[in-house]
């Protein structure tokens, strides 16, 4: 019966999420050009150019090889993987066992890798621009991760998402320094990762200025659905991984009933507007960095990651 | 077994002896190069039966004069030979691959010697047969790495590594001589297990090994010879150097700080082994990211696996000493898998840059890319060592480093402010690292094989096919198969696990088809993972394709460049990214601090239609500091002992006796005390 219920809870788990990226890509869209003073897009215009797309055939470039035609499929399982991984509105899934943070890290540097070579394959400039310093901001960003798994492992005894979240649902670890520093780390990874302002912007047309973007300049028909939908797939995740970590309560705990279901999803989706709403905000508010600040950006992030450990280590010493 | 081993020990020195008269003729070269397999597949086998077997140890009936030569094969000594059979295996086929002629003597007599003299360090079992193992497998390599002598670079580099080597060698001799001074009866492992070494003596004993093998294995900061002296020997011998060679020094290194050194060694130690490998994974990762040759690109990423796999070994080694048992079986199994995973996917990578070589006669990745098209083979092979090599799940590295990482988050169970901070620290480096080897990764697969041909003889590449192919099939297999069993690999280390962290470990977590770390604690399912995978993107790609079947060609669109004329087939080869400029964002972030990385804009004069430059490069701050102030030394000297020269007879005659008094005395003061 509980296995039952865990593997009801994943496919229900893995059909929000499908279903829920794009609207929320659509939503951040959406809420940016309101506070801009513009209209903006519908909320579901993502998801209906999206659908557009995966109608039309592909063009390929002339010398495209076979990595051009793979790349966006195992980039796109890779997400929906990590995305599987992470809790929504329910604990104690199918795969919650394997619902491990460097797992979730390194299925996301496995898409970024397949995104990478995408973008070098046919040998233009942008693309290989793109995949350069794709690669060197995720160089930084993952250490930082990692820092904040080590907290979360100190905190939790284990880097397992799943429990992690459990702990922190109960409270009993209370306020700390540390988790306030590894907040503010994660928060700033999830912008690099996700390619939002200030490291790159996700809406920019100048060549010069892109990172994402210059990867899959060369997609076109569903490759590039398919890519779109892994972006949004990815910004769902990171702000689903921000909520299970540091906004855990309203969840349903394992083996829970339906009701405890609608309850969770009700507080997830709450939550998944105003984290989009906040990124919405803080995009609005400030300019995209040049791109040789973006490590200064990194590594704050990657010290404060360091400096909460430290602080823990030395809370924990005295105590 | 071990009789065996070592009768095909005298048959590689056999097959060395023959070799000048074998190299004439193809048919000999091709005995010389399937003997090599042959043997290489006993070791492998050897290893395997080594792994699940008791120890056994066989006196040979010659030796030096104090005593037999011994040889022994117990689980760590085995784990370190399966490492070497696998490589030797994969090497020596590529080698009988490309066998299309009689080769120059000294290409060939060295490496059934250079195999041979890896074998007899792991079988050694005191510390004059080690040595001799050592030296002959140093001695081995050096040869190859100097064969292709007419060219300058490779004069240099050779002449840096046998300096190296004799450094390295010496520090050996002085290590088991210090420690068979504390011993009662020679320098037998037994007897040196019986009296390990305290206080001072066991420190210098530490350094000494830390000289003597890291210096092999390209430790930083004895590094310096290795991106240069791996590439320039043969490839399927860069493959030996950089997968098995490397792993050689580091069993002897674990083999003298775990084993012979005694039951327990002070926290520091632990630590100072992993500042040293962390400080290596960052140097070499980010010089693997700045390199411009394909193999040199790939030595500079072994010495930043060595490192990653010294760091496990230091991590262990502290566990040991907070009596941490199950941690330190964690940290140690991280080091032995990731020393197997590396020694594949490296052995993978450098026969593909061999292939690539022959293929497109090329090292320089601005003279390569677009190979995938040529070369769909090596390319597809090329892309699982590389992947690995990045630390992508589901593949090997990934498992390995995996593990290293959550060791690495245990750290803080050790109890000492100053060592949780130092390891955080170097978590936090060691992920670093890893990122930073995935983009010397894509780097190395983007130029070489993505994008256009920049040079008409890239576009011209051919394909390899049979043996060759064959060659790179075998450690490419084994990359995807050891990166879905992590868990089955480490329960066939566990003999070797229990020798580096003493016996009773708690190793029952560990193993089975998920990896779990500890009770409770974080699990990796690789086989789920990989299948999950599938099942997502199969679903996806039915998908996606039902809708819209089939792709169209036409110009790249690159933002709206036009299409290049028709007697450009390709295109400006400039006018897509170059190895200088890849490395230029992670040159710019962290290489002008580590690496004194440089970058200077040579602007013609206003009016001046000259073209404006762009002037940028690197230097390893430790070359510098070895080919500044070393020679200047060595110099002095010189000049001080041609001073001797201009002595009168007198002179000489009383100096000679000076130093016959002088050693009288020391002699008599030796025998005093």
């Amino acid at each position: 019966m509980s296995f039952v219920s865990a593997l009801l809870t994943q496919l229900l788990h893995l059909a929000l999420i499908l279903a829920l990226a794009p609207v929320l890509t659509g939503c951040v869209r959406w809420a940016k050009a309101r506070l801009m003073g513009r209209r903006g897009p519908h909320p579901l215009q993502v998801w209906r150019d999206i659908l557009k797309l995966l109608k039309k055939r592909p063009v390929l470039a002339e010398n495209a090889s076979a990595i051009s035609r793979a790349a966006p499929y195992v980039a796109l399982a890779s997400a929906i993987l990590a995305a599987a991984l992470v809790p929504s509105f329910a604990r104690g899934m199918v795969l919650a066992p394997f619902a491990d943070l460097l797992l979730i890290a390194g299925l996301l540097a496995l898409s970024r890798f397949a995104m990478a070579l995408a973008g070098m394959d046919v040998g233009t400039a942008f693309g290989g621009l793109g995949a350069t310093r794709e690669m060197a901001f995720a160089a930084l960003a993952e250490p930082a991760l990692v820092l904040v798994a080590l907290i979360f492992a100190i905190l939790a005894g284990t880097t397992n998402l799943d429990v992690i979240t459990g702990i922190f649902q109960e409270g009993a670890l209370g306020l700390r320094v540390s988790l306030g520093f590894a907040a503010v780390a994660l928060l700033a990874v999830a912008v690099a990762e996700n390619a939002r302002i200030p490291v790159d912007n996700p809406a920019t047309h100048l060549e010069l200025t892109m990172v994402h973007e210059a990867m899959i300049l060369e997609a076109s028909g569903r490759h590039l659905a398919l890519w779109d939908f892994q972006a949004s797939l990815r910004l769902t995740l990171w702000l689903a991984l921000l909520a299970a970590a540091f906004l855990p309560f309203g969840m349903a705990p394992p083996g829970a009933g339906p009701i405890a279901w609608v309850i969770g999803l009700l507080v997830f989706i709450v939550k998944m507007a105003a984290l989009g709403f906040a990124l919405a905000l803080f995009e609005s508010t400030i300019a995209k960095m040049r791109v040789f600040r973006v490590p200064e950006f990194l590594g704050a992030a990657l010290l404060l990651g360091l400096l909460g450990a430290v602080f823990l280590f030395v809370s924990t010493g005295l105590s | 077994m071990l009789i065996t081993l070592a009768l095909v020990l005298a048959g590689l020195a056999l097959l060395a002896l023959a070799a000048p008269v074998l190299a004439r003729a193809v048919l000999g070269v091709r005995l010389v190069y399937a003997g090599a397999a042959l043997a290489s597949l006993v070791f492998a086998l050897g290893g395997i039966v080594g792994l699940v077997s008791a120890p056994v140890t066989l006196a040979l009936p010659f030796g030096p004069p104090w005593g037999a030569m011994r040889l022994a094969l117990d689980a760590l000594s085995a784990w370190f030979l399966l490492i070497l059979g696998l490589c030797g295996v994969a090497a020596s086929a590529f080698a009988f691959g490309h066998a299309h002629g009689p080769e120059a003597p000294r290409r060939l007599g060295p490496y059934p010697l250079f195999l041979a003299g890896m074998a007899l360090t792991l079988l050694a079992a005191d510390g004059f047969t080690l040595v001799l193992g050592f030296e002959l497998m140093s001695f081995a390599s050096w040869v190859l790495v100097a064969h292709d002598h007419e060219q300058a670079d490779n004069r240099r580099a050779a002449r840096l590594y046998l300096g190296f080597a004799a450094l390295g060698g010496a520090a050996l001799i002085l290590c088991f001589g210090l420690l068979a001074a504390g011993a009662s009866a020679g320098a037998g492992f037994a007897a040196l297990r019986a009296a390990p070494p305290d206080g001072l003596r066991a420190f210098a004993i530490l350094l000494l090994v830390v000289i003597g093998a890291g210096s092999k294995a390209g430790l930083v900061p004895l590094h310096v010879w290795l991106p240069l002296a791996h590439p320039a020997a043969p490839s399927h011998v860069s493959a030996l150097m950089s997968a098995a060679m490397t792993k050689v020094a580091l069993y002897v290194l674990a083999r003298v700080v775990f084993d012979l050194a005694g039951p327990a060694q002070p926290l520091f130690w632990g630590a100072l082994l992993m500042a040293l490998g962390v400080g290596s994974a960052i140097m070499g990762a980010l010089r693997a990211a700045m390199e411009e040759d394909t193999k040199t690109l790939l030595a500079c990423s072994t010495i930043e696996n060595i490192g990653l796999i010294t760091a496990g070994l230091g991590l262990a080694l502290a566990f040991r000493a907070a009596d941490l048992g199950a941690l330190s079986a964690v940290a140690a199994g991280a080091a032995l898998l990731h020393a197997l995973n590396h020694a594949m996917f490296k052995t993978l990578l450098f026969l593909g840059a061999g292939e690539v070589l022959h293929g497109a006669a090329s090292r320089r990745m601005d003279r390569l890319g677009g190979l995938i098209h040529a070369m769909p083979w090596t390319a597809g092979l090329v892309l699982v060592g590389a992947a690995a090599a990045a630390a992508l799940p589901p593949l090997s590295g990934f498992a390995s480093e995996w593990l290293l990482l959550q060791a690495l988050i245990a750290a803080w169970r050790v109890g000492d402010l100053a060592f949780q901070i130092g390891a955080a620290a170097a978590t936090a480096l060691a992920a670093l690292a890893a990122a930073l080897g995935a983009a010397a990764m894509l780097r190395f697969y983007g130029l070489v094989f993505l994008g256009r041909p920049r040079s008409p003889r890239a576009a011209g590449a051919t394909e390899i096919s049979g043996v060759s192919r064959a060659a790179l099939l075998f450690p490419a297999g084994l990359t995807l198969l050891f990166g879905l069993m992590p868990g089955y690999l480490l329960e066939l280390a566990a003999p070797a696990l229990r020798v580096l962290t003493g016996a009773g470990a708690g190793l029952s977590a560990l193993g089975g088809v998920t990896v779990t770390v500890a009770e409770g604690g974080a699990g990796y399912a690789p086989l789920i993972i990989f299948v999950l995978l599938l099942l997502i993107g199969g679903a996806a790609l039915f998908f996606a394709r039902r809708q819209a079947p089939g792709v169209m060609r036409g110009p790249a669109w690159d933002c709206g460049f036009i299409a290049p004329p028709h007697h450009l087939p390709f295109g400006d080869p400039a006018t897509q990214v170059s190895a200088a400029g890849m490395a230029q964002p992670l040159r710019r972030m962290l290489g002008k601090t580590l690496l004194a990385a440089r970058e200077a804009v040579e602007m013609p004069p206003p009016g001046s239609t000259a073209p404006a430059r762009l002037q940028a490069g690197f230097h390893d701050p430790v070359l510098a500091l070895i080919a500044g102030p070393l020679p200047r030394a060595r110099d002095r000297l010189a000049a001080l002992a041609e001073r001797l020269r201009d002595f009168s007879l007198r002179q000489c005659l009383a100096l000679g006796f000076a130093v016959l008094l002088a050693l009288m005395a020391l002699l008599i003061w030796l025998e005093r005390t």
